[in-house]
């Protein structure tokens, strides 16, 4: 396939205050097997060779597990291809002539710091109120001496695969992180290690996730849809029983 | 400069006893009255953060990215080695020693690597009781899989993504110690220099990325956990943001930088497909568990792989070592990939590749077996390559994954400056010339977990807390000195970008020292580089603000140091005149091409000391003695 030229709607943006709006960019000999980031990176050399300020995206390992990409890309979180971070997208799904839309995720929890980069702090602060086993390092028994049945420990491991990269936030029309906060407490109610502090963790994780203005669950599955890990919101289902036993038996 | 390796004496297996025993302790009521910086937020750093904290000690935990979780030991995907023995296949604390010291090609310090061996055990307690969803057995009990250099089992994992929940579970335990005030977690901040007082560690000079500030932190001790320099050669496995520049701050400030020839290109990766590629794509050496590597036997042979019959085939690693097989440590599959792409027998677009076949496996166990091991793997590669390998075999090919070599630290894990430690990949001590697979995440944890929480109380116990005051001239030096460069970089206003500096370098290693080595191709690196860098000074051109989030600045001041590093790496495989692990040097080879060693001058470490700009570095030597086990040819035939 020959290489391709592309219109890009990018959301600008200098800082948290400042209003943003879209600015329109061409790129062009973009090649198949470009990853999306690549794109980018192309349209970034331009800017730089111009002069201009180079387009603020988040990313890292560019494999799909660090969670730090993001973009809506035409109005869907990762983009179109199912179950796939934005680092991972490939300009094959895009043809010559198309226009893209860009933004970042859009949720008042996510305040834009540059361009397409947003602040998820909000996640770290809702994983200090209770997405742990309360131990110390030093006196955990041998592996071994708990057994674990093998569909619980897959289960929790699908859930474990959350890459916390806030795509749930940015599909649900509630802004809701549900689908994030359901992961961790659903992976550690499904294991023995994680039933001690079930209760409490439920409530506080809940009770955080309120309080970083996020929104709730109306059940819509946007997040599922939009999970690079496709996480199943069965999860979600999980956590709301957790914090509802939570909150009639005491936390 | 002089180097100690403080080694303790006595019997390899009780020396860890004996020196955590004889450790100076802080008494809990006084812990809280230090401060440490640990700088990174990866396997090590997390860990030695929680830990720390979880020991009373104030944490100042910084990391690069938004998020602790962020850091690239998250992407490490096949496993974690312990010496646990629950296949019941003969493994063993010595066994795990032992393999490690020899598949590092006898270049690391028996103590430490016996230490490592074993303390893995804790590891996998640690993880398990910390909720990490390890893969089981029906029988509800620990599963695991072998990994290269090994022939027993040892391999704990979860999916394709052990690196991440070990990492999630660090990260779990940092948070923990986060909500209760122990650690103040300081993200996207790039430390950029280390500043000393007294020849001590006593804090750092960081870059807020958000707003550009430059601020100082002070402490009773500085633990940089940043990881390794892959990055070096632009195209690596590593992450975009991954970089050697706290490292490199460090050394020139006077740390030592060990081994910086040795690093490790691992056999299985995406292969590379054009020059706007940003990085190569691992696929975890697992695979090599069920899948098998071969070439065509013809040259030239262009027909699609499945068209290929068997007697047409070559297995090369079966053929060649048939007990490891497919499963030579790294370098030595690396090395092989490279001989069959040397010879016209590559595959692919680009003939630069081979393929790992997962046929006979899929005949074998169905193929619903092999998509539960490697399915994330499987669809990972469909996506970049757009074929599918359930039914086509994978191409691969070798990349720069590991750097073996780092800062210089003894067995306390402090490097020759007092105060400052150097855990994880960004130190030098347990892999020698090779590390084998799944032992990385190892290193990382028992660093930070099991090691750090001992040696840092001695040094704290001894070394009274000195008071810096804010205008001290040290302080105001290393502001001025991160100032200065930004700036510098800022007003060269040149022609070309940092990124197009970064390829020209990536290709100078990876056609210099990269998979093979000689004193021509090693001299000329010498002379391109410096080239290079000093166009890198009166050419490059920045995307100018600095009191904003600007991505390009960060990369750019990176790219100076990685330009100062490749030299040193070239300078360091020229000076080991011997072939090791994987640093191969052509001219140091067996009968039979395998890497020759030459002990009598080369059993020792490299330590590079920073003599100031424009100035040779000087090299010291520290000794290695290996009292347990025999030095002889690797042989993994």
């Amino acid at each position: 396939m020959a290489d391709m030229t592309l219109t890009l709607k990018i959301w600008r943006q200098k800082d948290r205050k400042s209003p943003g709006k879209f600015v329109t960019y061409t790129v062009e000999n973009v090649s198949e097997h470009m990853s999306f980031l690549e794109m980018m990176d192309v349209l970034n050399e331009q800017l730089i060779k111009k002069g201009e300020d180079v387009v603020e995206f988040d990313n890292d390992c560019r494999e799909g597990i660090c969670g730090m990409c993001s973009l809506v890309i035409n109005g869907r979180p990762h983009g179109q291809e199912h179950g796939t971070a934005t680092c991972q997208l490939h300009m094959r799904k895009f043809k010559d002539g198309d226009i893209i839309v860009v933004e970042p995720w859009r949720a008042a929890a996510f305040p834009v710091l540059k361009d397409l980069a947003v602040d998820r702090t909000a996640f770290d602060r809702i994983m200090a109120a209770g997405g742990y086993t309360s131990i110390n390092v030093g006196g955990a028994q041998d592996a071994n001496a708990i057994p674990i049945a093998k569909r619980a420990s897959d289960e929790a491991m699908d859930a474990a695969s959350c890459i916390g990269c806030g795509a749930c936030v940015a599909a649900c029309p509630n802004a809701s992180a549900s689908l994030f906060v359901a992961a961790k407490i659903s992976q550690l109610a499904l294991l023995p290690q994680g039933q001690i502090e079930r209760r409490r963790r439920a409530a506080n994780m809940v009770a955080q996730m309120d309080k970083e203005g996020f929104g709730d669950c109306s059940n819509h599955a946007e997040c599922e849809a939009v999970c690079p890990k496709e996480i199943s919101i069965t999860h979600i289902a999980r956590m709301k029983r957790e914090y509802f036993k939570a909150m009639a038996l005491g936390e | 400069m002089k180097l100690d390796s403080k080694i303790p004496e006595g019997p390899l297996a009780e020396k860890w006893d004996k020196h955590r025993f004889k450790l100076k302790l802080v008494n809990p009521a006084n812990k809280r009255k230090y401060n440490i910086i640990v700088v990174g937020t990866g396997l090590a750093g997390a860990s030695a953060a929680a830990s720390l904290a979880e020991l009373g000690y104030h944490v100042k935990n910084f990391c690069i990215q938004d998020s602790p979780r962020r850091a690239h030991s998250i992407a490490a995907q096949g496993g974690i080695n312990a010496a646990k023995n629950y296949p019941n296949d003969g493994d063993s604390i010595w066994r795990l020693f032992y393999d490690t010291i020899k598949g590092g090609d006898y270049r690391s310090r028996e103590a430490n690597v016996y230490r490592l061996a074993q303390v893995s055990n804790n590891i996998i307690d640690q993880g398990v009781a910390q909720g990490i969803p390890f893969a089981r057995e029906y029988g509800g009990l620990l599963d695991n899989r072998s990994f290269g250099g090994a022939q027993v089992s040892r391999t704990f994992y979860a999916r394709g993504q052990t690196g991440q929940q070990l990492l999630l579970g660090a990260y779990s335990s940092l948070m923990r110690q986060v909500a209760k005030k122990q650690v103040q977690l300081i993200t996207r901040t790039e430390m950029l220099d280390l500043i000393l007082v007294d020849g001590k560690a006593v804090g750092i000079t960081t870059r807020n990325l958000i707003t550009g500030e430059i601020a100082t932190h002070m402490a009773d001790a500085v633990v940089i956990a940043t990881g390794g320099y892959g990055n070096v050669y632009y195209l690596s496995t590593n992450a975009k943001n991954s970089n050697a520049t706290a490292a490199w701050r460090c050394y020139k400030r006077g740390a030592a930088f060990a081994n910086p020839c040795f690093t490790q290109i691992h056999p299985t990766c995406i292969p590379f497909s054009g020059d706007y590629q940003s990085k190569l794509t691992l696929m975890s050496e697992s695979l090599r568990n069920d899948g098998r590597v071969w070439v065509p036997k013809k040259r030239g042979d262009d027909r699609a792989p499945n068209d290929i019959p068997e007697d047409e085939r070559d297995y090369y690693l079966e053929s060649r070592y048939p007990s490891f097989g497919n499963l030579v440590p790294r370098d030595v599959a690396s090395r092989n990939a490279k001989d069959v792409v040397d010879d016209g027998r590559g595959v692919g677009p680009s003939k630069v590749a081979v393929y790992l076949d997962f046929a006979d496996s899929i005949n074998r166990l169905g193929e619903n077996v092999i998509r539960e091991k490697y399915g994330n793997l499987f669809d990972m590669y469909e996506r970049i390559i757009d074929e599918n390998p359930y039914k086509t075999p994978m191409m691969i090919y070798p990349a720069v994954h590991y750097t073996m070599g780092g800062l210089w630290v003894d067995y306390n894990l402090m490097s020759n400056i007092p105060g400052l430690f150097v855990l994880g990949e960004a130190n030098f001590s347990d892999h020698g010339a090779n590390r084998l697979g799944a032992s990385a995440l190892m290193q990382g944890l028992a660093d930070g977990y099991f090691v750090i929480p001992y040696t840092i109380g001695d040094y704290l116990a001894t070394n009274k807390a000195t008071k810096v005051p804010s205008s001290h001239h040290a302080i105001e030096e290393s502001v001025a000195l991160v100032h200065d460069k930004m700036d510098k970089l800022l007003y060269i206003k040149g022609e070309k970008t940092s990124t197009e500096f970064h390829r020209e370098l990536g290709k100078i290693m990876w056609e210099y020292v990269g998979m093979a080595r000689d004193e021509a191709g090693l001299n000329k690196a010498l002379e391109e580089i410096p080239k290079l860098r000093d166009e890198f000074w009166q050419n490059v051109r920045v995307s100018s603000d600095k009191n904003l989030m600007n991505k390009d600045l960060e990369f750019t001041g990176r790219i100076a140091d990685f330009l100062e590093l490749g030299e040193l790496m070239a300078r360091d495989a020229l000076e080991r005149n011997e072939s090791c692990g994987g640093h191969f040097r052509l001219e140091s080879q067996t009968d039979e091409g395998e890497a020759k060693r030459k002990d009598d001058e080369y059993a020792f470490v490299s330590a590079w000391e920073y003599k100031g700009e424009g100035k040779k570095p000087a090299l010291h030597k520290e000794k290695l003695v290996f009292d347990n086990v025999e030095l002889t040819q690797r042989s993994y035939k």
